[in-house]
């Protein structure tokens, strides 16, 4: 059975000309960037290579400004921190009700420790009123934390107006761009962001590897405290195969993926049409149009997440879930209850995720296999246009 | 992931039993779409011998959930009533070659809709005695004002997400979230009375002795088995007047709410059964 792998925005496959960019790093050439000998020495060209690259994709002014991290995790923690450390007299954070872990939960430890903490809320579609960020911001507010593209619906937030609006009132802008780095296509010389965090196997670079923009001229204080590795910004040994895989995934991705966006696109629109022709009582949660192009959150009325999962995996197909059952607490998915979903739909909640290794035969083969299996669950489950047995 | 055992692979992939009997002899609804899982079963019982001929359910969950259920209905197949009120949900996990630790619940959700079916076919009125009285608070899940209530007692909630993770109230268009609020503000207000009524009644001191006695007793009867119910345990390590200083074992290692536990469970109840100054503090 050929596995069709639809979980992109929970890690994406290592492209393979990644792997191979990577490959004399992880055996031959293991010399430490910082020695002074040629054996080490000489990886330092490698690495200011990769950071050209990112700094590229990205559209940033200088690669000065990229700082490779261990993932997006410590990228947006990071942000975070820093920005904290170096305005200590603002105890007040600005983020949204729908972001990742990595932000919701780093803002949560900080409240307990004396910050303020504004949760911006969303609509229905899951899009942010700016009028109530707008509202939120004030003399002790030291960062405005708001990501580009939510993981679960993909929902693009206007981090163009977010980015204007902080500038305007002088305050840092953060985003958390895991989502829509290498998946849309923007420049930082156009967007006035200050503070941007990247993670590799996002886009089809190595785990373990992941990057923050910092704009020139925006205050920074290290959270890895060590070496003088990356302008004595992060401390810790080059992770050089990795970040070399990552100056490898961004340049196929400059090449790709504006093209790319299209096709890929163009397969989910396919996938959506498909499931919402042929099963009733499906709900697709989210902004349609301010999505990313590969990102699909679908909800299956009368049933349950999990199994929906479990026996789309025994086909051969892997996809995620926002129900309760899956995400490890007794609660689902944090953001669809914030976009209001009715529970009846969030427990029921699947997200399809593609990208650019996707076939059109595989969104076909989705398409055949999906029906029965809810079709099967939703006989089995008791809600829904049963009746009621007489007494 | 989940590590299912093959038998829960199995019965979730070709469940036994599914459906509803029509007419049923006894019938026992449980669970809620929130929790992620609810369970309808039916069962054909003959009168005249008390045997369960046949039962079907139907399942709102996971894997897991929907292999309880079906293992729950292969289990009493072919019992008397009598012998199926004696199944308990750990039966079912076993049936099953287990279930992982955060899924026993699925398991208890089986026990619970087969004790609701016997008492539905022996005529036990279930849990109506305040039935008329009770008001529908949340339009969109039907969650009446007795349950919001029992679900803020028997799980200590604070604030109206709270109430809305544990009983789906408020979670639909989020119109009644005001009157949970009201719920929420009279049962404090109220435990409050009722605590200053406790205080006074316990004013009388104990004696070092007493205390100590009282303080074991308490862990034993009220705090252990509840930690045990998630493969977790706790010991006293010394008392020091009003100090109590306890080790928690197993599950409870390294879990991050250990913090709650101390306080919502272990200190909360020493305070409520021993005395109101009670302090635990946790030696690592």
């Amino acid at each position: 059975m050929k596995l069709i792998y639809m979980d992109n925005n929970a890690t994406s496959c290592i492209a393979p000309q990644v792997f191979e960019a990577m490959k004399p790093f992880l055996r031959d050439e293991y010399g430490n960037p910082s020695s002074m000998h040629n054996f080490g020495g000489k990886i330092r060209k490698y690495v200011d290579k990769a950071r050209e690259e990112v700094a590229d994709l990205l559209g940033a002014n200088d690669p000065q400004e990229i700082i490779f991290t261990s993932c997006g995790t410590e990228s947006d923690n990071t942000a975070i921190i820093s920005t904290l450390r170096s305005y200590p007299e603002k105890k007040h954070i600005i983020t949204t009700k729908v972001e990742h872990p990595a932000v919701l939960n780093l803002c949560k430890y900080l409240e307990k420790t004396g910050y303020r903490v504004t949760y911006l809320e969303v609509d229905n579609e899951g899009m942010l009123d700016l009028n109530e960020l707008r509202m939120a911001i004030d003399h002790d507010t030291a960062i405005v934390s708001i990501m580009y593209a939510n993981n679960e619906t993909g929902v693009i937030f206007p981090v163009e107006e977010i980015a204007e609006i902080a500038r305007v009132r002088e305050v840092i802008f953060h985003t958390d761009a895991v989502q829509a780095v290498g998946k849309i296509p923007f420049k930082l010389t156009e967007l006035p962001i200050d503070i941007l965090a990247l993670s590799g196997h996002k886009l089809h670079a190595s785990k373990g590897i992941g990057a923050l923009y910092v704009r020139k001229g925006t205050k920074f204080s290290p959270f890895i405290i060590g070496g003088h590795q990356e302008d004595s910004r992060r401390g810790g040994t080059e992770n050089v195969a990795s970040i070399v895989g990552l100056g490898e995934a961004c340049r196929l991705a400059r090449e790709s993926t504006e093209k790319e966006s299209v096709r890929v696109k163009k397969m989910r629109d396919k996938l959506e049409k498909g499931i919402l022709k042929k099963i009733p009582d499906v709900k697709i949660n989210g902004h349609t149009e301010r999505r990313l192009p590969n990102t699909s959150n679908i909800s299956f009325e009368f049933i349950e997440g999990e199994s929906i999962l479990l026996m789309l995996d025994e086909k051969g197909i892997a996809v995620s879930s926002g129900s309760a059952c899956t995400s490890g607490s007794l609660s689902p998915s944090h953001v669809l209850r914030a976009m209001g979903v009715p529970f009846t739909y969030v427990q029921g909640s699947i997200r399809f995720s593609l990208s650019r290794y996707n076939t059109e035969e595989e969104v076909d083969q989705i398409i055949k296999e999906l029906p029965p299996i809810v079709e099967r669950l939703r006989k089995i489950s008791p809600f829904g246009m049963q009746e009621t047995p007489k007494k | 992931m989940w590590d299912y055992s093959e038998k829960v692979k199995d019965f979730f992939k070709n469940p036994r039993n599914v459906g509803e009997i029509e007419n049923a002899d006894g019938l026992g609804d449980v669970g809620n779409i929130v929790c992620g899982d609810a369970l309808r079963l039916t069962l054909r019982i003959d009168k005249k011998t008390d045997k369960i001929l046949d039962a079907k359910f139907k399942t709102f969950g996971c894997a897991s959930a929907i292999a309880s259920s079906s293992a729950l209905t292969e289990i009493i197949k072919g019992m008397t009533v009598d012998e199926a009120s004696g199944v308990k949900n750990k039966d079912i996990a076993d049936f099953l070659g287990g279930l992982p630790e955060e899924k026993m619940h699925c398991s208890v959700m089986g026990m619970e809709a087969l004790e609701k079916a016997i008492e539905d076919y022996r005529g036990v009125k279930v849990s109506g005695k305040t039935a008329e009285k009770e008001k529908v608070v949340c339009k969109c899940f039907s969650v009446t004002d007795a349950k919001i209530i029992r679900a803020i007692r028997e799980n200590n909630l604070k604030t109206v997400d709270e109430v809305t993770n544990y009983t789906k109230a408020g979670g639909g268009c989020g119109k009644c979230k005001p009157e949970i609020q009201k719920l929420l503000d009279e049962f404090w207000k109220k435990q409050k009375t009722k605590d200053v009524k406790l205080e006074t009644r316990r004013k009388k001191k104990l004696t070092n002795l007493q205390r100590i006695s009282l303080i074991q007793d308490t862990i034993d009867r009220e705090i252990r088995p509840k930690l045990r119910a998630d493969n977790g345990d706790i010991e006293i390590v010394d008392i020091d007047r009003n100090r109590v200083y306890v080790r928690l074992l197993g599950t409870c290692l390294g879990c991050p709410s250990t913090e709650i536990t101390l306080k919502n469970l272990v200190e909360s109840k020493l305070r409520e059964f021993v005395e109101s100054d009670i302090e635990v503090e946790e030696v690592k």
